[in-house]
């Protein structure tokens, strides 16, 4: 008897696969909606017992090259990320494309279109694109899981990282996947090459070369994969290409099958010949993909003049956001179905600081002395929880662009002569890229107040470890902050007035200043002791 | 069989262990089954939905399509009113009548179940009561569960054993009184149903 289905979501179809695959290790660094599948290899029973490595790294820089470092090794790695995390780790990504693998390798990229919950919905295809590397993109659960398999396969027949990409949909909702049987762990085997590994000028051209011949193969392997499937249909007055998820949204209006020719397209470069059929049995091309449109420009070209595109260009789908049911059935010309709108009277209800969170107690001490004292304009926050007092009733922080940015962007404005010139970032988003800006700053001696706000944890992910747990002011001082103007607070009502004292006395210091308000997030706080009383 | 539920409310509140029950249950009748949920953000008090789809058929889209949900099963009485653009002409809307204010703007809680009433087909049931009189001040969700599972065509038994599935690490305790939440939530929606 087969054995059941298990429910997992998608990023949980990736871990299982990977593991399944022969894995030997999963690096990432937190960020919706990619968490889960390093979540998941840290829960699994199976991993352990296999010995697998699934720990987090410091940023999704490090944790590309570390992935890179075992592919080195002869083993197979899986590095995980969000859309902008993947900017964060462009560097070693697209110079992976030309020192290639040796042990397989798959970056998984997980886009937020709509973003639920980041800052742009940037479509991880186009990177992949840029460093010319394959991509295999997942229209369900059972293919993500698939794809692990297969892009391990492809990854190490033509020694190339290949991308995984999916969107925060897939990454999220949970379906029916069968398993495989397990492959083994491949043994340590070094590069034949030993300076494959090597981009020095007159080796990285060569391997250039090499990624670039191998342009064509890897669009043979796309004509002829399973992913990738023309459906053909009689109505020829349309003919559909439907990226990755899309596919179901295309299927979910035509319950009885779709009546134009179909492409469901899930693995790239997108094959040239599949579509050239399409586009001469057809009169006009809709294209449905979620994110950018990559496909319908590259269709489209330059010229425009030849064959007739539709999608989120021309309007039949919007420009922005995630794709639905609804925007798929307008743009295949059916009437809409809607139920009512909601009544006025329903109230917009925002995130926002948890009750008891320590972040309220150190932003109100803030709020009081430097918005209130020096008027709003002064504090530039960075990407995690405490990014919520943007929002009323706070209202305090007024930037928010990358990891880390908060305290270069302080130092940018202290430079430009902006007094008081304030940071907030938390303790796991310094030590992903703010530790190198805190350096920028006791360089030149700047003359910024940053705020650590250190509550244990990365926090808005749901709470996992963070690198700097206990090594906060240790960091600083290593990086040469002086010890006299590293300040620890406890954000407690009790102790407000302490916290505008200090908060004063270090705006007043000439010089770098860092007042670490430490006290853990009441999330993970409250999971630990709820362990502890069962 | 189909059955395409919204499920809404405050993110804390839960939701995902009534989709977990409903799933569960779906999955032990041998049905299909997709289950999309909101992580990261909005879960810090925001509003929060899942998107639950069962049927003896292929099920291709993660999301339930526009006028297209059975159900609206929600946590909190202004929630469930958030996604009326889901639901179909024939659809119910379940919700627990005990708001959750968080926000300093919340409408009159009567104008509020005023609106829901409004929908021809509703119930509207005091969870956190009948939880507390089942003898499970924390069962809110499985009261909700309960109510609603008078509308999903999967036998109780099913839905019985996925909260003993579920909740069985916890203790004999915890199921037995996660299971009187449910038939309370369920026998409640018999009376209101006729």
């Amino acid at each position: 008897m087969a054995k059941e289905k298990m429910m997992l979501m998608g990023d949980e179809a990736i871990a299982q696969g990977a593991i399944d695959a022969g894995v030997s290790g999963f690096y990432a660094y937190p960020g919706t909606p990619s968490t889960e599948i390093m979540e998941y290899a840290q829960h699994s029973k199976d991993a352990a017992a296999l010995n697998i490595h699934r720990q987090w790294s410091a940023n999704e820089k490090t944790a590309m090259e570390s992935a890179l470092g075992m592919s080195y090794c002869g083993k197979r790695a899986m590095v995980s990320m969000k859309h902008v995390g993947l900017n964060v780790a462009a560097d070693p990504f697209v110079n992976s494309g030309v020192t290639g693998a040796n042990g397989g390798i798959i970056v998984v990229a997980a886009d937020d279109p709509s973003m639920h919950s980041s800052q742009d919905e940037q479509d991880s295809r186009i990177l992949a694109k840029f460093a010319l590397l394959p991509i295999f993109e997942p229209a369900n659960q059972q293919e993500a899981y698939d794809m692990a398999f297969a892009g391990f396969e492809l990854s190490e027949k033509y020694k190339t990282p290949v991308m995984l990409r999916l969107t925060t949909r897939l990454a999220h909702s949970r379906a029916g996947v069968a398993q495989k049987s397990r492959l083994s762990q491949k043994e340590l085997k070094l590069p034949e090459n030993k300076r494959q590994f090597v981009l020095l000028p007159g080796i990285a051209r060569k391997q250039y070369k090499t990624l670039v011949a191998n342009q064509a193969k890897f669009m043979e392997e796309a004509e002829k994969s399973p992913f990738n499937r023309y459906i053909d249909g009689k109505d020829k007055s349309r003919g559909i290409i439907a990226c990755g998820l899309a596919y179901n949204y295309l299927m979910e209006n035509y319950p009885d099958g779709c009546p134009h020719p179909v492409i469901k397209l899930c693995q790239y470069p997108v094959p040239k010949k599949m579509v050239e059929k399409l586009v001469n049995e057809t009169k006009e091309i809709l294209v449905l993909e979620d994110g950018q449109p990559m496909v319908e420009e590259a269709l489209r070209g330059l010229l425009d003049r030849d064959v007739k595109v539709k999608g989120r260009i021309t309007g039949e789908l919007p420009r922005d956001g995630e794709l639905n049911p609804l925007f798929v059935r307008r743009a295949l010309g059916m009437a809409d179905i809607c139920g009512q709108p909601a009544p006025a009277i329903v109230a917009g209800r925002p995130p926002a600081f948890c009750v008891g969170c320590g972040h309220i107690d150190a932003y109100n001490a803030i709020k009081q002395v430097v918005t209130e004292g020096y008027g709003d304009g002064h504090v530039f926050a960075d990407i995690g929880c405490y990014t919520l007092a943007a929002l009323p009733p706070f209202e305090v922080v007024n930037s928010c662009v990358d990891m880390g940015a908060s305290i270069t962007m302080a130092k940018g404005a202290a430079d430009a002569g902006l007094f008081p010139a304030c940071a907030v970032i938390g303790d796991s988003t310094f030590c992903h890229s703010g530790m190198t800006g805190l350096l920028d700053c006791v360089i030149e001696n700047a003359n910024v107040v940053i705020f650590i706000l250190d509550n244990s944890a990365t926090a808005m992910t749901g709470g996992q470890d963070s690198h700097a747990t206990g090594r906060l002011s240790e960091i600083c001082k290593g990086l040469g902050v002086d010890e006299k103007h590293i300040r620890i607070v406890t954000p407690l009502k009790k102790n407000h007035d302490e916290m505008v004292q200090v908060i004063k006395e270090e705006i007043e210091h000439k010089g770098v200043s860092v007042i670490i308000p430490t006290r853990e997030c009441i999330q993970t706080l409250g999971k630990k002791n709820k362990k502890g009383g069962e | 069989m189909r059955s395409d539920i919204i499920l809404s409310g405050v993110g804390g509140q839960g939701i995902l262990s009534i989709a977990a029950v409903i799933g569960q249950a779906a999955i032990s009748a041998g049905l299909h089954m997709k289950q999309s949920e909101v992580h990261g953000m909005s879960q810090r008090g925001g509003d929060v939905q899942s998107h639950l789809r069962i049927s003896d058929k292929e099920i291709f889209s993660d999301l339930v399509p526009h006028g297209g949900a059975d159900m609206i099963l929600s946590v909190e009485p202004m929630e469930s009113l958030r996604y009326l653009p889901w639901l179909s002409k024939q659809g119910w809307i379940i919700t627990n009548s005990q708001p959750f204010v968080n926000i300093p703007n919340y409408p009159d809680a009567k104008a509020v179940i005023a609106e829901i009433e409004k929908q021809p087909k509703h119930i509207i049931v005091n969870a956190d009561e009948l939880a507390k009189a089942a003898g499970n001040s924390r069962g809110m969700n499985m009261v909700m569960a309960g109510a609603a599972s008078l509308f999903i065509d999967i036998p109780q038994e099913k839905m019985e054993g996925a909260i003993e599935f579920l909740f069985g690490r916890k203790g004999p305790e915890i199921v037995k009184t996660n299971i009187a939440a449910f038939r309370a939530g369920r026998e409640f929606a018999e009376k209101k149903r006729g």
